[in-house]
């Protein structure tokens, strides 16, 4: 352990004592941080995260052509859709409506990323509003806002996700508040358990004794160490975004124009052709699956990381 | 026992309760309200005044909150505005086909993954182990749809060695009594009838299977690799038992707990899997169904699904919790 551990900075300390070096402590986070570079998953996973990133972000650069052009719609007739490397200027190929899939993979990244975050964040900020108000008041508003969430909880997060965007109207907006309402009741009763977990532990004792209040002892203690399984969950949670985003538009609920860029909706129209033209599924589908894999592997070690059973190994 | 039965049953209806609030607030929510739902967005006013009069959607909100849950209470689930029949009517003759494909999708996520996860555990860090946790992984991050596309590709078209789509062929005049394909053809003794509607299943019980598939395997590894290092197996071992009954009756047995309450959990993600599952293949059961209903806004097939989804929900999870006993006698219920 002490040989990842940074030299102690400077003090009367002996620097080479690594049980001084502990007892300095690295942070939870830090420590957690320098583990997760040691570990060939998380690098995986932060790799192709920031490939992704790097994608979503440059799409305006790296497109060849706008989400929505269709640049190839002289070249396709009914019977014949270029595949990859089939027609100059298309790298890999049209699709049905003549839009060059390989822009359309490029401002998919996009589009798959932005739901995945900006629900997945939606999704943590509601979450962890009714956690905190549960974990930290109790009683009364602890009952009724976990029986909320268990009413929530019975309904399969899909078709929770699905009856919201029935109400909002078909729009990635519609998806983005949907997947993420869809997402509140478990963010919230995992910051709810894991801040009980916490209340009985000492240093809340000690900050009772020293006579703080309900509410810095909630907000500056019981919560940031509770944080933990939380984020975790958030980095997993951002997989299941981005593979819920696509179901729902591949379902039809996204809106907009039909060869709007999106993954879930590449593969949407891809069912009709493929038997002639089944990269037109394989590459949104491959999309979609290596991004969530790169969540999973992160969010994966990060829990390792985190994880007091784990470490000092 | 049956007491424990009633508290459970009885814990479930303040959850319903809240739920028919939830639902009914969700229907008078819609763009446009329930009329509006019902006649389509270009409904005249006149025809939207005529509709609110007659279902009584001008009444106050606490009138057409009670009037909703008494038919409910009486078993009226509505009509469904698509095909014009009961609800409960329409989910009996579909529900069979996504229990059918349900069953099919479990038998393989359990009888795969269990031993799977088993031998993961027991030849832990070698490569059936690494396999299995690369397998996972690949069953947890591809989406369903993605992986039936797939299976349908290669067994589909390329090879053609299975049907790609729809419960039984069309050509088969078979008779249904339950609606369950496979047992009708067994019951009716017209065995090339239920053998066809098994192939129909095999592909899009593979597609579902393996979301529980992945996350069986999981469980069953850790759960094996925490059980076998456990000081009552190094006794059994100690004391000289056969290698089998140490691993048939100490570690398989103990390590099964969180394996069930696994299962049971699944149940959510093969109903939103099936919608997606169904559709790809064509297969005409509850999911296809509620893909209809969504895009119809047929919102009384939407809220009397979600009810019923609920009340299963809860029943599954009722006999999980008492399988415990069975499984493991220190579990005995209260």
């Amino acid at each position: 352990m002490s040989t990842i551990l940074p030299p102690a900075a400077g003090g009367s300390a002996a620097p080479n004592d690594p049980a001084i070096d502990t007892g300095r402590g690295t942070g939870l986070w830090k420590d957690a941080f320098l583990r997760l570079r040691r570990n060939p998953q998380a690098i995986v996973g932060a790799v192709i995260i920031g490939l992704f990133l790097l994608v979503a972000i440059l799409a305006p650069l790296l497109a060849p052509y706008g989400g929505d052009e269709l640049p190839g719609r002289t070249s396709i007739t009914p019977t014949t859709i270029p595949g990859p490397g089939e027609i100059d200027g298309f790298p890999l190929g049209l699709d049905r409506f003549g839009g060059d899939v390989l822009s359309k993979l490029i401002w998919g990244a996009q589009a798959s990323l932005l739901i995945g975050v900006v629900s997945t964040a939606l999704g943590l900020a509601g979450g962890m509003l009714l956690g905190v108000l549960a974990g930290g008041l109790g009683g009364w508003v602890d009952n009724v806002i976990m029986r909320f969430v268990d009413i929530l909880l019975s309904v399969p997060n899909l078709l929770l996700a699905v009856s919201i965007a029935a109400v909002l109207g078909q729009s990635s907006y519609a998806i983005m508040i949907a997947i993420g309402v869809s997402q509140i009741p478990i963010f919230a009763r995992l910051l709810r358990s894991s801040m009980l977990s916490q209340r009985g532990a000492d240093y809340i004792l000690a900050a009772q004794t020293l006579g703080l209040s309900r509410r810095t002892i909630t907000m500056s203690h019981l919560l940031p160490n509770s944080m933990g399984p939380v984020i975790v969950q958030a980095t997993l949670t951002l997989a299941t975004a981005v593979i819920d985003a696509a179901a729902l538009s591949f379902l039809g609920l996204g809106g907009g124009l039909p060869q709007a860029a999106e993954w879930g909706r590449m593969l949407t129209y891809a069912q009709a052709e493929l038997a002639v033209a089944p990269q037109l599924a394989f590459l949104p589908g491959a999309c979609i699956a290596i991004t969530a894999l790169g969540f999973t592997l992160l969010g994966e070690s990060l829990r390792e990381a985190l994880d007091p059973k784990t470490r000092r190994k | 026992m049956l007491r424990v039965i009633g508290k459970r049953i009885a814990l479930l209806i303040p959850t319903l309760f809240g739920l028919s609030i939830l639902l009914f607030l969700w229907v008078r929510s819609l763009p446009g309200g329930p009329a509006t739902a019902l006649l389509g967005e270009k409904a005249t006013p006149e025809a939207i005044a005529r509709v609110n009069e007659l279902y009584g959607f001008d009444r106050p909100l606490l009138t057409q909150y009670l009037t909703y849950v008494g038919r409910l209470l009486q078993g009226d689930f509505g009509v469904s505005i698509n095909t014009g029949r009961p609800v409960l009517e329409e989910f009996a003759t579909r529900f069979p086909a996504t229990l059918e494909l349900t069953v099919v999708a479990l038998i393989f996520a359990i009888g795969v993954g269990v031993p799977l996860g088993y031998f993961a555990a027991r030849y832990y860090g070698r490569f059936l182990d690494h396999s299995s946790v690369v397998l996972s992984l690949i069953g947890i991050t591809v989406p369903v749809f993605f992986l039936a596309f797939i299976l349908k590709y290669i067994f589909a078209i390329q090879w053609g060695i299975l049907p790609p789509d729809g419960r039984q062929d069309a050509r088969i005049d078979a008779t249904h009594y339950t609606q369950f394909y496979v047992l009708d053809g067994i019951l009716t003794g017209e065995y090339d009838a239920a053998w066809d509607a098994f192939l129909h299943l095999i592909l899009p019980g593979l597609a579902l299977g393996t979301i529980p598939l992945a996350i069986i395997v999981r469980i069953t590894r850790a759960s094996v690799l925490e059980v076998q290092n456990a000081d009552y197996v190094r006794t059994a071992r100690a004391k000289g038992l056969m290698e089998r009954t140490i691993r048939g009756s100490f570690i398989l047995r103990n390590a099964m707990l969180p394996v069930v309450t696994t299962i049971g959990l699944q149940l959510g993600l093969l109903i939103s899997g099936a919608v997606l599952t169904e559709t790809v293949f064509a297969f005409n059961g509850i999911g296809r169904f509620l893909r209809d209903a969504i895009f119809g806004l047929d919102y009384p097939v939407l809220q009397g699904f979600i009810i019923f989804i609920a009340i299963l929900y809860a029943l599954i999870n009722l006999i999980v919790d008492l399988s415990y006993s069975v499984i493991d006698p220190r579990v005995r219920v209260q």
